[in-house]
Order: structure tokens, then C-alpha cells, then sequence
């Protein structure tokens, strides 16, 4: 579904994604995990058209999008739940969600709309008791659900999300993360998630990728990763002793 | 004349051309929201109202609410244009480039419109005729009314358009985080250019109504961007109905400067404000001091 080759991303003259090829496919939930400063939000933003590349090809369902404009990039179907969430604050929860389906205005029955908003709603019950409140008044959980439903507003075929355990509770994060699960079961959503929280992202993906200093180093389904004894030493913190260096 | 009936005089004549003021600062804030740049060339817009008013109704002998319409379509039309073919092209532009561009934009305004109408005076018949209503003692020219008519109707639309529409949200939504707003599916640059035709057609029906009370001439834009551009910062970069309450107060204080220091510190009195603002209040009065720290300009 979405297949990255030999992608190369600078801001200025730094170098940020070294070559990055990668690949999803449709109905899958991939993770990449990195520590901070990896490149991990870059190669989501490259993705989302949100900053150039400057080689490679972003082919998605064969074509390539990556020259294709932010807004262009969401009528195919990508859709992304920033980092830090980016809500719109001085706007209503109810404002937020309907931004998210922007681009189906004009083109759709409001009534599709209306549905789908009764879908978020329905997933995410919290919302709805807030729907007349600012977003930025919302507390960090209840920030990250929205932030998934404005995304989910524009019935993505992939949704892509930034690290959305950042700064959230154990059970907060697991319940986000059942609900990205319940996307890819229910609604054939394909998913690709990036973390640092390499032990809850890996239990509920499919396959994901290791990245360092805007390289892949690691591939392979989770179950595969969890078990290398260098993601477990350096994301999972189990065993302190360096094994290669 | 008595002082009350006095003071209500100079209550009318602050409100007229406060109302022109807050226009223009209703102009000046569409763009910084969608943008952060302030547009100098937003008082060019108002000129550009009435020079075309002007032509059309005298010289093409359209009917007034033909030429109405068409006026403010043509100087939309001309805010977009310069929108796209100024500010568009420039990829990642600074605020200090966006800045001299839009000034660069009023020289040519002015200069085009110096050329085309010359540099004589122009004006328009009032909309209801001239007779003076009475009112406490002063009088009161029927365009008075309809200067602050057409203010009120400006403000309930944009409050509409803002918060009932979704293009409106749109435009909220890119004011507050355009990387969001993007990742949303909304096209930026077509908000940019959707703020720069609001601000010019808003600008054009001020030109339009200002014009009758005045002499309108080729060279006026500056100094109405110069009291629009104070309401706006008086009001807080950013905020509408700031920007309304701060042009007609500083509508007002002009009137009664003029009437009871002298008529030739006119013109200094907004600035005055302005600068004792910015020094005790950088945020404006409504601006909340948080957010302006934040603020490019
Ligand atoms: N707009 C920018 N301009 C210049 N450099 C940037 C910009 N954004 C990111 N960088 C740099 O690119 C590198 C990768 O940043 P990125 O945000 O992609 O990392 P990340 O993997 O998402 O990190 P984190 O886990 O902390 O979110 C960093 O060194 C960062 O300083
Ligand atoms: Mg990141």
C-alpha cells in the first residue's frame, strides 16, 4: 500500500532520512520505533507532505505522492495524528472533528458526515460529553482521542499517528492502543504508529522497524523484535549490559 | 451650542470615522490570522473603493447599487491578484520581505491610481441625500447612519462567516495551527488568498461609504492604513472585535481632540495611544500578553 524507497530528507544541510526504504501493506499495523531525535516525525511529515524530500519516492497504491501537496496527500486517503496532537485550541471538540472531515465538505452528503461523527463519538464516548468544549481545555488523554478523531474524520485508508503515548497513563495508553487495534480488525484501517514506547507498540503491531540517526537498522514482526536482544537493551531496558557495540 | 449638544456632535464625527477605522483594522487582522504579516497596503484597498465607486456612478453612469456590487468586486478581484502574484511566488518568505512587498504593493496602488484618476479630489453623493437629522442639539448626516450600519452589518457577517461556516473554521483553524490545519486536508495558500480578497473587499465597501464625508484622492491609503493599523495593535494583532472597539475609540478621541485642543493634533492623537499602549501593554488592550510573546511581529 505505501512503499518508501531510498527516501533521503534535509532541513537545510542537515541530512535527516538516510536512505529510507520501507514498505506497508494494506490492513497491516506497522510500528517504528527510534529514540528521540531518530528522524521518526520526519519521515511521517515527508509522508504527509509536510516537508519536502529531496530523492526517493513515496509510492503509494503504485503512485507517487511525494511531490504531492499536504491537502492532496489527505484526499487519497493518508491521514496523520501529529505528535503533541496540534489540536485547534480555541475551537469546540465538535469544530475539531468536523475540520477533520475539511475535505469532504462540498463533495459529500452531510449526512455521511453526521454518521461518522456519531462513529468517533461511539468509539470515543468521552468526546462526545465534551463536544461544546475548547479543545485545548481537554485533558492529555482526552486530547489524543480527539486527535484520532479528527484524523479518523476523513475516512483514512492509512492513518499514520505520532507517538500517541506520549505523556499519557499506563491505562490510557493501552486503551488508545486497543482502540488503534480495533481499527485495523474492525475497519480494515491500515496503521503504521510510531513510538517510543517500543513494549506497548510492538504487543499490538504486526511488524515494525527500528530506527537510529535517520537509518532502518532492524526489521521484522514484533514478536521477532521484542525478542532481539538489542531492542530489548536499548528500547525495553531489560538487560543494562551493552551486548554489541 | 452648548457643551452637551457639542459633546454629542463630536460623539457622531468620532463614531463616523472610527467605524472607517475599524474596518480597516478588521482588514489588517484577516491577513495577520492567516498569515502574521501586516499588510500595508490595506488602506490602498479603501482608496481603490472609492476611486472605482467613483468611476463607475460618474463617469460609467452605472446605478448606485449596480456599481456597489461591481466595486467591490473589482477590488476583491485586485486583493487576490495581489495576493497571487506578490505573496504567492515566494517560497518560505520572511516577515520582514512580506512586510516591504506589501508596501512596495501600496506605491503601486497609489501610483496606478494617481494615473488613471489623477490628482484632483473625487467625491460621491451621500446615499440618503445631505439634509441633517437633529439629535440633542447636533446634527447628524443621514451617512453617519449608514456608515455605522454598514460596520454592524460587516461584523455580523464575519461573526457568522467565522463561526458558522466551515471555510470560516478553516480560516480560524490556519490562524491558529497551520501545520494542523494542513495535515487536515486544507489547502493554506488558498486561505492566504481567500483572507487577502476578504480584507480587500472589506476594505472597498469602507472606500464606498467613507467617500461622500470626504474628498477621496489617489494618496489617502496611507494615513487610513496608518489609524486602521492602530486599532488593530490597540485591539490585540489578531482580534476582531478588539480591533472594532479600539477604531472607534480612537475615532472618538480624535473627534474631541480636534474639537476641544486643536484640529491640527488630529492625526497625533492615535499614534499617542498607540505608543502609550505598546509601552504599558504591548498585547493590545484585548491581546492576551501570553500569546504575543509567541507572535513573529
Ligand atoms: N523544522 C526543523 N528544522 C531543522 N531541523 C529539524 C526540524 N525538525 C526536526 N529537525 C531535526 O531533525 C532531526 C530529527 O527530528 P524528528 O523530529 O524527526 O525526530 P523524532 O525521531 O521524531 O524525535 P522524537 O522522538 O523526539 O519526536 C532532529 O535532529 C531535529 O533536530
Ligand atoms: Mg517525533
Amino acid at each position: 500500500m505505501l512503499r518508501l524507497q531510498n527516501l533521503n530528507t534535509y532541513y537545510g544541510e542537515i541530512h535527516v532520512l538516510k536512505n529510507i526504504s520501507l514498505h506497508i501493506q494494506e490492513g497491516e499495523m506497522v510500528t517504528l520505533i527510534g529514540a528521540n531525535g531518530a528522524g521518526k516525525s520526519t519521515m511521517l511529515n515527508s509522508i504527509s507532505g509536510i516537508v519536502g524530500a529531496k530523492s526517493g519516492a513515496i509510492l503509494y497504491n503504485g503512485t507517487d505522492i511525494s511531490n504531492m501537496s499536504p491537502d492532496r496527500i489527505v484526499q487519497q486517503g493518508i491521514s496523520q495524528v501529529p505528535e503533541g496532537r496540534q489540536l485547534f485550541a480555541p475551537l469546540s471538540v465538535e469544530d475539531n472533528l468536523r475540520l477533520g472531515a475539511y475535505t469532504r465538505y462540498g463533495k459529500e452528503n452531510k449526512k455521511e458526515i453526521q454518521k461518522d461523527l456519531e462513529t468517533v463519538y461511539a468509539l470515543f464516548p468521552r468526546l462526545k460529553e465534551r463536544e461544546r468544549q475548547y479543545a485545548g481545555t481537554l485533558s492529555g488523554g482526552e486530547q489524543q482521542m480527539l486527535a484520532m478523531g479528527r484524523a479518523l474524520m476523513c475516512r483514512p485508508k492509512l492513518l499514520i499517528l505520532d507517538e500517541p503515548s506520549m505523556g499519557l497513563a499506563p491505562l490510557i495508553i493501552s486503551e488508545i492502543f486497543k482502540t488503534i487495534a480495533r481499527l485495523r480488525d474492525t475497519q480494515k484501517t491500515t496503521l503504521f504508529v510510531v513510538e517510543q514506547n517500543a513494549r506497548v507498540a510492538l504487543k499490538y503491531a504486526d511488524r515494525g522497524y527500528v530506527m537510529e540517526t535517520g537509518k532502518i537498522m532492524l526489521e521484522g514482526n514484533s514478536r521477532d523484535l521484542l525478542e532481539n536482544k538489542e531492542v530489548q537493551r536499548a528500547y525495553l531496558g531489560k538487560q543494562k549490559k551493552p551486548i554489541w557495540e | 451650542m452648548t457643551l452637551s449638544s457639542q459633546i454629542v456632535q463630536f460623539l457622531f464625527t468620532g463614531i463616523t470615522i472610527g467605524s472607517i477605522y475599524a474596518m480597516v483594522g478588521l482588514g489588517f487582522n484577516i491577513i495577520y490570522n492567516s498569515t502574521g504579516i501586516i499588510n500595508f497596503a490595506q488602506g490602498e484597498f479603501v482608496m481603490l473603493g472609492g476611486m472605482v465607486m467613483v468611476w463607475l456612478t460618474t463617469m460609467v453612469n452605472l446605478p448606485m447599487p449596480l456599481a456597489f456590487i461591481l466595486t467591490v468586486a473589482i477590488v476583491t478581484v485586485i486583493g487576490a491578484l495581489f495576493e497571487r502574484l506578490a505573496i504567492y511566488p515566494l517560497k518560505k518568505p520572511s516577515v520582514l520581505i512580506l512586510i516591504i512587498i506589501t508596501l512596495a504593493g501600496s506605491i503601486i496602488f497609489k501610483g496606478s491610481a494617481m494615473l488613471i484618476w489623477g490628482k484632483e479630489t473625487h467625491t460621491l453623493p451621500h446615499i440618503s441625500g445631505e439634509e441633517p437629522i437633529e439629535f440633542m442639539g447636533a446634527t447628524i448626516l443621514p451617512q453617519t447612519l449608514w456608515i455605522i450600519a454598514v460596520l454592524a452589518v460587516i461584523v455580523t457577517l464575519l461573526a457568522v462567516f467565522f463561526n458558522f461556516t466551515m471555510v470560516g473554521k478553516a480560516m480560524r483553524a490556519c490562524s491558529v495551527n497551520p501545520t494542523a490545519a494542513s495535515l487536515v486536508g486544507i489547502n493554506v495558500r488558498r486561505i492566504v488568498l481567500l483572507s487577502f480578497a476578504l480584507s480587500a473587499g472589506i476594505g472597498a465597501v469602507a472606500g464606498i461609504v467613507f467617500t461622500p464625508m470626504v474628498l477621496m484622492e489617489y494618496d489617502r491609503g496611507a494615513m487610513l492604513a496608518l489609524k486602521g493599523f492602530c486599532a488593530a495593535v490597540l485591539g490585540g494583532l489578531g482580534n476582531g472585535v478588539g480591533a472594532v472597539v479600539a477604531g472607534l475609540l480612537i475615532g472618538i478621541l480624535e473627534s474631541f481632540g480636534a474639537g476641544f485642543i486643536s484640529s491640527g493634533y488630529k492625526d497625533g492623537i492615535a499614534l499617542l495611544i498607540l505608543l502609550i499602549v505598546l509601552i504599558i501593554k504591548p498585547s493590545g488592550l484585548f491581546g492576551v500578553s501570553e500569546a504575543s510573546k509567541l507572535k513573529e511581529f
